[in-house]
């Protein structure tokens, strides 16, 4: 085991993967010379050169389209969006090509892509810049959405990903970059999709949460179990397929849940697991679900007032006295 | 059509583009006529017109070369060889279609020969037809992509999008926009406030011949076969504008009241097959009994892909699960 930081994590993957497929190559904007927005290819140009390391313009839907066409060509392209607010123009082909053109072809061509892109906020971005919007993806049938919390499950879903014959949405966080943690120095480490991390365990109420929420979520298990509430915390990573059997299974010991997500409460993550407590465990239950979710508003961007919008320790705690 | 001191092909050549512009034809009519029977469901884009894009166009191909296309794509997939069966199948919706029913007409495929799929949202091609050719870049194969889109693309951000990096990072990709006139139902000095498409190209640093006739089988061909060359040598994208027309609707569902009987007339006196045709009885290649012989094969073919289509059974609805994921 080593300790390093989530950044250092996917750095260390790609280049793996580079390493070790020639077909692999990386595009995105500023991914070279600049190094990467958040510098997780810091060093690659030099080291793989431009023709795989590929500094992009600033156009989305090309290149995401580009990742498709050069995906069913058979090379493996690996595509950087530097934040998923960006996402939204690149959409058409991630939404209508690149999750479609499998079931559309009849099982002809497939897509294996892989987009890394950067949601969440806490960098007094403002509201084009710091949207958490995973859920929109994990809408939709024939993509894959996972979004790591920490430096090993990066790896092992990375991994997964790159694997994959499909597109996967590779969700990370701006603020986990600097966050540290345990990697497994096994090369043949994978995290299958659809399998939640039981992050903590307890027995009195489950905590049902993914990427940097899941820290959040840890912090106020800690305060919790000061005061006598032992929360168990479940760490989603992937959001499609999700492991609802994670879910249920928890629910059923502890008949108490909470949802901990940094996007919107409305047509949220939080909903989608709401729901599939009420369909699988409803009887178990001993109160209401909870959902903590970041403030129906556009992020703010003065600090105060965002961080009043994004949920905290104090907010879960509060979710999980709501349920005594 | 220029006319021609001495034949181009050989005659089997002619004849070979007139038998796939008729089939091309025949098989449109013969789709039509099954929209209104209602065997066909769904928008059905006729390509009725256009022929000679698709078919000088895609001579210009090898087999390892790669076409991308818009939702009006029948012809380009006929032209490509693409079996008339397994495309009248997947316009009824049977599983012996070419994407087993699940794509109908807006999205054929076929993979063997390179058809990497109809798209239907506008301009929505260009981009996977930018990544296909720098997936032969990457991959350092001589695989040239045949990009087509209609003039309604060129206002869609994707199109400019993917003209600069094709031209950027110098990918064998050609960009052919089949200029009707309309996108949908508005005309192109409605919704385009250039002159011509083609001006485009210098602007991105990317190779043009201009607008050329898309009624003209050979021109196109020419042009293509330059530009297809061009990227196979290394020496990056090609834009063409063909000016064409569609002598039919948008879809089936098109009542036209958007132009004029007297500008559709003028059109089908420039009928790309009608061109052909007087081309080769010039030219002493085409008899009366050379029509007649071509004809009656291609209604064989054409009634036995509906003969097929109705005898192809629909998927049973549990196999909608199927090919979500690969």
């Amino acid at each position: 085991m080593t300790s390093v930081t989530y950044r250092k994590a996917i750095s260390r993957v790609l280049q793996e993967t580079l390493d070790s497929d020639p077909r692999a190559f990386i595009m995105g904007e500023d991914i070279g010379t600049y190094e990467g927005a958040y510098a997780v290819t810091r060093g690659f140009l030099d080291k793989y050169g431009p023709e795989r390391i590929k500094d992009t313009p600033i156009s989305e839907s090309v290149i995401v389209g580009a990742g498709i066409g050069a995906a069913m060509s058979g090379a493996r392209p690996i595509v950087e969006l530097m934040t998923i607010n960006f996402s939204l123009l690149a959409i058409d082909q991630i939404v209508n090509s690149a999750a479609k053109l499998h079931y559309m072809s009849g099982g002809q061509v497939s897509v294996p892509l892989v987009i890394r892109t950067v949601s969440g906020g806490g960098n007094q971005l403002a509201a084009s810049h710091s949207q958490s919007l995973e859920g929109w993806y994990a809408h939709v049938p024939g993509l894959f959405v996972v979004a790591p919390s920490t430096p090993s499950d990066a790896i092992g879903l990375f991994r997964t990903a790159y694997r994959d014959p499909n597109t996967v949405m590779f969700i990370e966080h701006s603020l986990l970059y600097g966050s540290r943690g345990q990697i497994s120095d096994d090369p043949d480490f994978t995290i299958p999709f659809g399998e939640a991390d039981v992050k903590r365990a307890g027995d009195d109420v489950t905590i049902i949460t993914y990427s940097r929420m899941t820290h959040v979520a840890l912090a106020a298990a800690g305060a919790l179990s000061d005061e006598g509430i032992e929360a168990e915390v479940i760490d989603l990573r992937s959001l499609r397929p999700m492991d609802t059997d994670a879910i249920v299974r928890s629910v059923r010991k502890t008949s108490r849940a909470v949802v901990v997500e940094e996007g919107w409460k409305p047509m949220g993550i939080g909903a989608e697991v709401s729901a599939r407590i009420m369909e699988n465990a409803l009887e178990y239950l001993d109160a209401p679900v909870q959902r903590v979710a970041s403030l129906d508003v556009p992020m703010p961007y003065a600090r105060p007032l965002e961080q009043a919008v994004m949920p905290d320790e104090s907010r879960v705690i509060e979710a999980v006295h709501r349920l005594f | 059509m220029k006319v021609l001191t001495k034949p181009k092909m050989q005659k089997s050549e002619y004849m070979d583009f007139l038998r796939q512009m008729l089939l091309i034809r025949r098989f449109e009519e013969k789709a039509a006529e099954m929209y209104m029977r209602g065997k066909i469901g769904g928008f059905l884009h006729l390509y009725i017109g256009e022929e000679a894009i698709a078919v000088g166009s895609i001579s210009a191909l090898k087999p390892q070369d790669y076409i991308v296309s818009h939702y009006r794509e029948h012809g380009h997939a006929l032209a490509r060889g693409m079996e008339p069966r397994r495309v009248m199948a997947e316009l009824f919706g049977r599983s012996g279609g070419s994407s087993k029913g699940k794509g109908g007409s807006m999205h054929l495929f076929d993979a063997e020969r390179g058809f990497l799929g109809g798209y239907a949202i506008v301009g929505g091609m260009m981009p996977i037809a930018v990544g296909l050719g720098l997936g032969a870049q990457r991959l350092g194969n001589d695989s040239v992509t045949l990009c087509f889109f209609g003039d309604g693309a060129v206002n869609e951000g994707e199109f400019h999008e993917s003209l600069n990096l094709a031209a950027l990072w110098n990918l064998p990709v050609v960009f052919l926009c089949e200029n009707n006139g309309y996108g949908m139902g508005s005309p192109i000095q409605d919704t385009f406030a250039g002159t011509d498409i083609f001006r485009f190209a210098p602007v991105y640093g990317m190779n043009t011949p201009g607008k050329i006739d898309g009624m003209d089988v050979f021109e196109v061909m020419d042009a293509t076969k330059e530009a297809v060359d061009r990227a196979r040598r290394g020496q990056g994208p090609t834009f063409i504008e063909a000016k064409t027309y569609r002598f039919r609707g948008h879809s089936m569902a098109d009542p036209m009241v958007y132009r004029k009987k007297t500008e559709e007339e003028e059109w089908r006196n420039k009928g790309p097959i009608m061109r052909l045709k007087r081309h080769m009885e010039e030219l002493g290649f085409l008899s009366e009994a050379d029509i007649q012989a071509l004809e009656a094969q291609i209604e064989e073919i054409v009634n036995d892909s509906v003969e097929f289509a109705e005898s192809s059974p629909v998927l049973p609805p549990e196999a909608v699960y199927d090919d979500v994921y690969a």
